[in-house]
């Protein structure tokens, strides 16, 4: 069931500004909260995505008429074209996002997906377009202490899905003039209510006793929750004007540790938090060898640790906001605290019964 | 025919091509055939300059020593060339070395001074009107200096790194030496391999050594053994006896540059294993003018350790440029500010004009008792004759006028006459307590190179042991055997009462006392105080505290104990470990009181816990004497309302004073408990600028304190206010300020650099009423993207929280994107678990973040935890932020790390 945590209700809709919004990619839990947060803002919204983004039957009455979907896929042209139809402006989250899987998967979807998305919005005089991206884009793995904003680096980037974005995110940029704007957004770990990606793995193991921290949970990490980075979505398309060209990486702003943050998921949801730890270099080294296996199961699906991971929840990586506060002129309204709330009230005793 | 070399320049890290030149030059030296002629390369940046179309001010003169060549001179280059006054820079290659000819000759110290001499009248340096300034290092230095001797009319300054120019054939060489010129070893180490090179590049301190470009760039004229032949023969050169042929154009040069009278600079790296201190003491005794800075985490490769090419430029500046240095100007600011009167008396007066005073002057509590009964007292007439007893035989050994003593003594009688002897004699008073530690005394004994070192048995033999310099005298009466194993050459209970010793008064403004900072912020700094300053800071003391003859002073803090006989004060020593003030008791604390009707007490803060933890075992006699006493001073460290409350018990009748205060500006303000209390009743009422840190009160007497704002870079402005709630670092002014840093051109630079004032390094603000809060070091201020923040405010925030000890302040990340992080000191012990220092519980963090959130607005991103804070050894008070800085940020990066504990890393 697709669960909105700020279901869309008609008081709360501005006034409609007659000006439609294209999103790509709308059925993971950042493109919807993002076409809820479009229409708030008083924009129509066409959802463009393989399946049924599930949004037309949370949607009151009175915003029914401004959402539309299209269905299909992003190198399909015919489709695109008729997707663009009327629309003023692109917000393109459409990627595939995984740790695992070929290559030629991530290259056709990620950038040729992005190439052809472009394209086509450009051919259609639309003047704006936001990419979303990643922090992972810039990095190899090592400790992020405060960054700003550095560029790309296909090269460096580790893994198949960050180097295919950052090389999406060198294209769209290199599409960026004077009357195409393209801007880049790069959320960093965002989680909320309803997430399947992280927060209900967290939960789902930790109620098992099966999450371990690794290196005593010391890294210091940047998360987003889901609202604020659904309001930086629609203030990055508001802002296209100041933004465009600079990538920006967007983070609630609010660097903990990662023990902290897994405690405070658990704790909100009756789950006991993490208190056993692994050495870091252990759980690489499993992630390495699940991974392997995995791999030689010719599976999809993603191993219970991979290298990924381990790296990631115990090497630190938190953001310097300064510039993209600034740029977009906008700052987080929901604390961590105050989404770890949100999470107790969602789940309610679902991971502590 | 040895393959000549061509320079690459542009394949050399920090080299501008447009500076690399090649020239061929006659050669005049004795080891050269008539009419030879050389081909010479070297870096000069004159036809840079003229491209960019600037005109130079003046000219540098780099000379290079072995095994380096020009490019050791890059950074000076290239910053010479900014800017709108630039300066050639001509840093030559001589001849065997860098890029220069091979002439398969053997130079010698005379030949190669002759060679530079030859270069530069083929460059036309020998005709100039605009300054012209030799800068050297090494080997490099007596070249330059010889050449300097037969160029005087044009030579305006001199500038030196680490060298020599005279070596004592008496003393022992280096022993990094010794090897590069043991007969065996010396030609595989120069010329048969690279080893003298390698060992050379690798005394440079970055962590991990020169950057592998520049290091290959230092070695890339010298790849075969033929290219070497120079190393080799430079090394051989070394006139180490005096039979040496380059020993007596080594001893004209030493003895020529005692009559140069232009200004010198001297940059030295004190790690150097081979040009060591001593080195640099001796070049100081022949340049006596010249301003010198030791730069202590720096060794042989000074001008790749440390940013040289900065305080050489600002140096050149101020004396060939603006025409005037920051000292006169800070000194004729500072007579301004401070202007001196007529009503200057010695320190030793008040001793003096007491000569026949019957009463009790100093008391010394026994020290191997419970410190219940005195040990030894004095009246003011024997005073004043233990005080001429001992001058006038330190004078007899041959202690002058302007040598430094350095005075390792309990604090007692003993060190009391000791010191007013040094005064009254006019020799300079070294005092590095051990508060520093042996590392750090060690240190800045070696620093500081007194002539004279009287000492207790311990303090002798660890002088001995630890190399600590001065000729040894023995404070006690020692046994012969004793004192021959312990090198003295007298000892000061064998002086001999004078018939008559008359002296005149030292100058008031010569030298009086070399005091060391307790060294929270890198190597302890010795600072010096003259004869006027004592005075001055004997008159603010007793004008801030109406302290008079006929009053009884407490001395259990050290730097004040100096004080009482020039206060005309009886003064006692109560019994404690003087390594350890936290061992006072308050029983002997008490007796002391009650041995001379005490009216003031000076105590450390360290002491004041165990005062109070102690206060139990006081009888009534000890109470009552307690109960007579009029005011406590404690400096040194901030000291809770709480601890103050508690000690207002014990001495029910005193007004409590925490003076704040640093060794250069002993005392700068001053506030009373009931200030304390005040200004905190009205920081909870909201006033202006009260609250954020903590109130240290007013200046005291003389004293003037003002604001430099702190900018967005955390650094404080050139402008200053005295307005309220605005914080900046704190400036203080006042006839007790020190004179000067010892041999620290660059850090007094940087103090005095708002001339007339004393930059503290702390930083805080006045309130409304004019009283100064004190938020932390100017170093430790923590620039975050939350803004610009200081740490006290934090720090008192997150101690609110039960079971935070002390807490510290760091930042994590880089500088105006950093975020704010406490360090909670928590005890051996944490929830009933044995502390393990990383992460502090959930938890724990949540309490904390919430208080600094509460009380400050700064939300904390990470809380961690320690048993105990790493803190200097002389108040257990000052938290060494950088090592916990360090700390957090390999933890809080997910990295394994150790928290260094107890001793500050010198």
């Amino acid at each position: 069931m697709v669960v909105s945590l700020r279901p869309i209700t008609a008081s709360d809709v501005a006034p409609r500004l007659g000006e439609r919004v294209l999103l790509t990619g709308a059925s993971g839990m950042l493109g919807r909260e993002t076409v809820f947060a479009l229409l708030r803002a008083g924009y129509d919204v066409r959802a463009f995505q393989r399946g049924d983004a599930g949004i037309a039957e949370l949607l009151p009455e009175s915003v029914t008429d401004r959402f539309s979907q299209v269905r299909g896929s992003v190198n399909d042209a015919a489709v695109l074209s008729q997707a663009l139809d009327g629309v003023d402006g692109v917000i393109h989250m459409a990627a595939k996002v995984s740790v695992v899987g070929d290559w030629a998967d991530y290259e056709r979807v990620n950038i040729e997906g992005t190439r052809a998305v472009l394209d086509a919005a450009r051919g259609a005089g639309i003047r704006k377009f936001l990419n979303t991206s990643s922090p992972s884009v810039a990095h190899t793995g090592s400790a992020i202490e405060g960054e700003g904003n550095p560029p790309a680096s296909p090269e460096h980037a580790r893994g198949n899905y960050a180097r295919s974005k950052a090389a999406a995110e060198q294209l769209a940029l290199s599409y960026d003039s004077a009357d195409f704007w393209v801007g880049v957004l790069r959320p960093h770990l965002v989680w909320g209510p309803g997430d399947t990606q992280l927060v209900e793995r967290v939960l789902e193991r930790a109620a098992a006793g099966r999450l371990p921290l690794l290196n005593n949970g010391t890294a210091l990490i940047d998360t987003l929750y889901i609202d604020n980075a659904a309001d930086a979505f629609v203030r990055g398309y508001q802002r296209l004007e100041q933004i465009h060209g600079t990538p920006l990486v967007v983070t609630n702003g609010q660097p903990r540790t990662v023990a902290e943050i897994l405690a405070g998921m658990c704790t909100a949801c009756g789950v006991p938090a993490p208190s056993r730890s692994l050495p870091a270099r252990l759980a690489v080294g499993l992630g390495l060898a699940l991974e392997r296996i995995w791999s030689l199961r010719g599976t999809d699906e993603i191993p219970p640790m991979t290298s990924f991971l381990a790296e990631q929840l115990s090497t630190s990586h938190w953001f310097d906001q300064s510039l993209t506060q600034q740029l977009l002129d906008w700052t987080p309204a929901v604390s961590l605290e105050e989404g770890y709330t949100q999470l107790g009230i969602f789940y309610g005793d679902r991971f502590s019964r | 025919m040895i393959k000549k070399l061509t320079p690459h320049p542009s394949d050399w890290p920090g080299v501008n091509p447009q500076w690399s030149h090649t020239l061929a030059i006659p050669s005049t030296a004795s080891v050269e055939a008539e009419g030879s002629v050389r081909t010479w390369h070297y870096l000069d940046n004159l036809a840079a300059l003229k491209s960019a179309g600037k005109e130079p001010v003046g000219t540098v003169l780099c000379v290079h020593g072995n095994p380096t060549w020009s490019y050791l001179w890059r950074s000076v280059v290239a910053a010479a060339s900014e800017g709108e006054q630039p300066w050639r820079v001509v840093a030559v290659d001589q001849l065997e070395m860098g890029f220069s000819e091979r002439t398969g000759l053997a130079r010698s110290l005379a030949d190669r001074i002759t060679d530079l001499g030859d270069f530069t009248a083929a460059l036309g340096l020998d005709s100039t009107d605009l300054p012209l300034v030799t800068l050297a290092h090494d080997w490099g230095g007596l070249i330059s200096l010889g050449w300097a001797l037969g160029h005087r009319d044009i030579l305006s300054g001199i500038m030196l790194t680490n060298t020599a120019v005279f070596h004592d054939s008496a003393e022992r060489i280096p022993v990094a030496l010794q090897a590069a010129l043991s007969p065996t070893l010396h030609s595989w180490a120069t010329r048969g391999s690279t080893a003298f090179i390698d060992v050379t590049l690798g005394l440079a301190q970055a962590p991990g050594g020169l950057p592998a470009q520049v290091k290959k760039t230092y070695k890339l004229p010298y790849t075969t053994a033929e290219h070497r032949t120079g190393v080799r023969n430079f090394v051989a050169d070394i006139p180490a006896t005096e039979a040496a042929p380059s020993y007596r154009p080594m001893l004209r040069v030493a003895e020529g540059i005692k009559e140069l009278d232009v200004p010198a600079l001297m940059l030295w790296g004190t790690k150097d294993p081979v040009f060591q201190r001593r080195y640099m003491a001796d070049v100081a005794t022949r340049l006596p003018q010249a301003d010198i800075h030791r730069f202590e985490n720096a060794s042989h490769l000074v001008a790749e350790d440390e940013d040289i090419a900065t305080p050489i430029l600002e140096w050149l500046g101020q004396h060939f440029i603006r025409q005037q240095t920051a000292r006169s100007l800070h000194v004729q600011a500072r007579e301004q500010l401070n202007p001196a009167g007529d009503d200057y008396r010695p320190m030793i007066a008040e001793v003096e004009a007491r000569a026949k005073d019957t009463s009790l002057a100093v008391v010394d509590m026994d020290a191997a008792g419970d410190g219940t009964s005195v040990a030894r007292q004095l009246t003011w007439q024997q005073l004043d004759a233990e005080v001429t007893r001992i001058a006038a035989g330190l004078h007899k050994l041959g202690v002058q006028r302007g040598d430094r003593v350095n005075l390792l003594v309990t604090p007692g009688i003993d060190l009391t006459a000791l010191m007013y002897a040094c005064l009254k004699l006019g020799a300079v008073i070294v005092v590095a307590d051990t508060g520093l530690g042996l590392k750090g005394m060690t240190r800045a004994l070696k620093g500081a190179r007194p002539t004279w070192l009287i000492g207790i048995p311990t303090a002798l033999a660890a002088a001995r042991s630890l190399g600590w310099p001065g000729t040894r005298i023995a404070a006690t009466a020692l046994k012969p055997a004793v004192a021959r194993a312990l090198g003295v050459v007298g000892s000061v209970a064998d002086f001999e009462t004078p018939s008559t010793f008359e002296l005149t008064y030292p100058q008031p403004d010569a030298d009086a006392a070399i005091l060391y900072t307790s060294g929270s912020t890198g190597p302890a700094k010795g600072v010096v105080y003259t004869h006027r300053q004592l005075a001055a800071m004997r008159d603010a003391i007793a004008g801030t505290y109406d302290l008079a003859a006929g009053n009884g002073l407490v001395a259990g803090f050290a730097p004040f104990a100096l004080l009482g006989p020039a206060l005309g004060a009886t003064s006692v020593t109560p019994t404690m470990d003087v390594t350890k003030p936290k061992t006072l008791t308050a029983s002997a604390l008490a007796s002391a009181a009650a041995a001379i009707d005490a009216t003031t007490v000076f105590v450390s803060p360290a002491a004041i816990m165990n005062v109070i933890a102690t206060a139990g075992d006081l009888n009534t006699q000890q109470r009552e004497a307690l109960g007579k006493v009029g005011t406590v001073l404690s400096a040194g460290a901030p000291i809770t309302s709480a601890l103050l409350a508690q000690l207002q018990d014990i001495v029910p009748a005193a007004a409590l004073h925490t003076p704040y205060g640093m060794t250069e500006a002993l005392p700068t303000t001053d506030v009373s408990f009931e200030t304390i209390q005040q200004a905190e009743a009205d920081a909870a009422d909201g006033m202006l600028g009260a609250g954020g840190g903590v109130c240290v009160g007013s200046p005291v007497f003389g004293a003037r304190v003002q604001i430099a704002p702190l900018l967005a870079d955390g650094s404080a402005s050139a402008e200053v206010t005295e307005e309220p709630g605005v914080t900046g670092e704190i400036l203080v002014s006042a006839p007790h300020v020190k004179d000067r840093y010892d041999t620290l051109w660059v850090t007094e630079g940087v103090s005095t650099s708002t001339p007339g004032w004393h930059r503290t390094g702390d930083v805080g603000h006045f309130d409304a009423v004019g009283r100064l809060w004190v938020e932390g070091r100017l170093a430790h201020v923590l620039v975050t993207s939350q803004g610009v923040l200081t740490p006290v405010a934090l720090e008192q925030a997150a101690e609110l929280v039960p079971g935070v000890r002390r807490a510290a302040a760091v930042a994590v990340g880089q500088t105006g994107a950093a975020s704010p992080v406490i360090v909670a000191e928590v005890g051996p012990r944490f929830e009933g678990k044995k502390t393990r220092a990383g992460r502090a519980p959930v938890e724990l963090t949540r309490r904390v973040r919430q208080a600094v959130l509460e009380q400050t607005g700064v939300e904390v991103s990470a809380v961690l935890m320690v048993a105990e804070h790493p803190t200097d050894v002389r108040h257990n008070s000052k938290i060494d932020r950088p090592v916990l800085a360090t700390w957090s940020r390999k933890v809080l990066a997910g990295k394994k790390a150790r928290v260094g504990k107890g001793v500050i890393a010198w």
